[in-house]
């Protein structure tokens, strides 16, 4: 190796610890925000009021679940939801797990609709809370579960 | 860590579906390993944040309820050829980001 190519292999590296020092800085400020307490809540309304502020909703027909009736392997449930109001966020809520907050998704620069794979320790409601003008609205849809996906 | 984001994003008529696939165990913590009988520690994503260009267009935080190698589809306003980041950080401290292009 001579001389010129150590140097542009040197700068190269240099600059990807740059890159990835800057990738690090921002998640970490968003981390400090984590509702850890929301994720341990017990009950839906304990995880609600830490994850979106409030555990009081109104039941709306405008927020589409799409799950599964039956899923065999409940440690993969396929859950999409979207709706027609102007979302802020979308909470996905599992009401049968030993803590039912799933995961809460800020969408204010985004469309409403989302769509992952949930685990769900037994058959249960997968609850969907859409905060749409600083009001929570959520429906919710029921899941049979064969085989649990949480513990073991 | 590198590559452990899988994404795709496509446009259409304005509106960008993002759809990605991380790999990540996602332990929930309430696991018992089937030898030893002891709880395997909690181990998933945490955060996860979506950009394009500079301004974040979602960002998430999960639980250990979401499935192992979470899939995670979005869609937001956006075109062509934009640079769209996702990143995630998870219980540890481990984090990975990774930029495409929208096709």
């Amino acid at each position: 190796m001579n001389r010129r190519t150590l140097l542009k292999r040197t700068l190269a590296v240099s600059a990807v610890g740059v890159a990835a020092s800057a990738g690090l800085l921002t998640p970490g400020q968003v981390l400090a925000a984590y509702p850890k307490g929301a994720f341990e809540a017990k009950d839906t309304a304990g995880a609600l009021s830490g994850a979106v502020g409030s555990s009081s909703f109104e039941d709306s027909g405008d927020i589409k679940i799409k799950a599964p009736d039956i899923a065999e392997n409940g440690s993969v449930v396929p859950v999409t939801i979207s709706t027609g109001m102007a979302a802020e966020s979308i909470t996905i809520l599992a009401d049968s797990n030993n803590s039912p907050l799933v995961g809460s998704f800020n969408l204010q620069g985004a469309e409403p609709f989302v769509s992952t794979r949930i685990k769900m320790g037994k058959t249960g409601n997968v609850l969907a809370v859409v905060k749409s003008g600083g009001k929570l609205y959520a429906n919710k849809k029921e899941v049979k579960v064969t085989i649990g996906g949480c513990g073991g | 860590m590198a590559k452990s984001i899988k994404i795709r994003a496509k446009a259409k008529n304005g509106i960008v579906t993002v759809k990605a696939l991380m790999n990540h165990p996602m332990e929930t913590g309430l696991r018992k390993d089937k030898k030893t009988g002891k709880l395997i520690p909690a181990h998933h994503i945490q955060e996860v944040m979506a950009k394009s260009g500079d301004t974040t267009v979602m960002d998430a935080v999960w639980g250990g309820a979401i499935s192992k190698n979470p899939y995670l589809s979005f869609k937001y306003k956006g075109a062509k050829g934009d640079d769209l980041t996702l990143s995630w950080v998870d219980n540890k401290g481990n984090s990975d980001a990774v930029t495409a292009k929208v096709k």
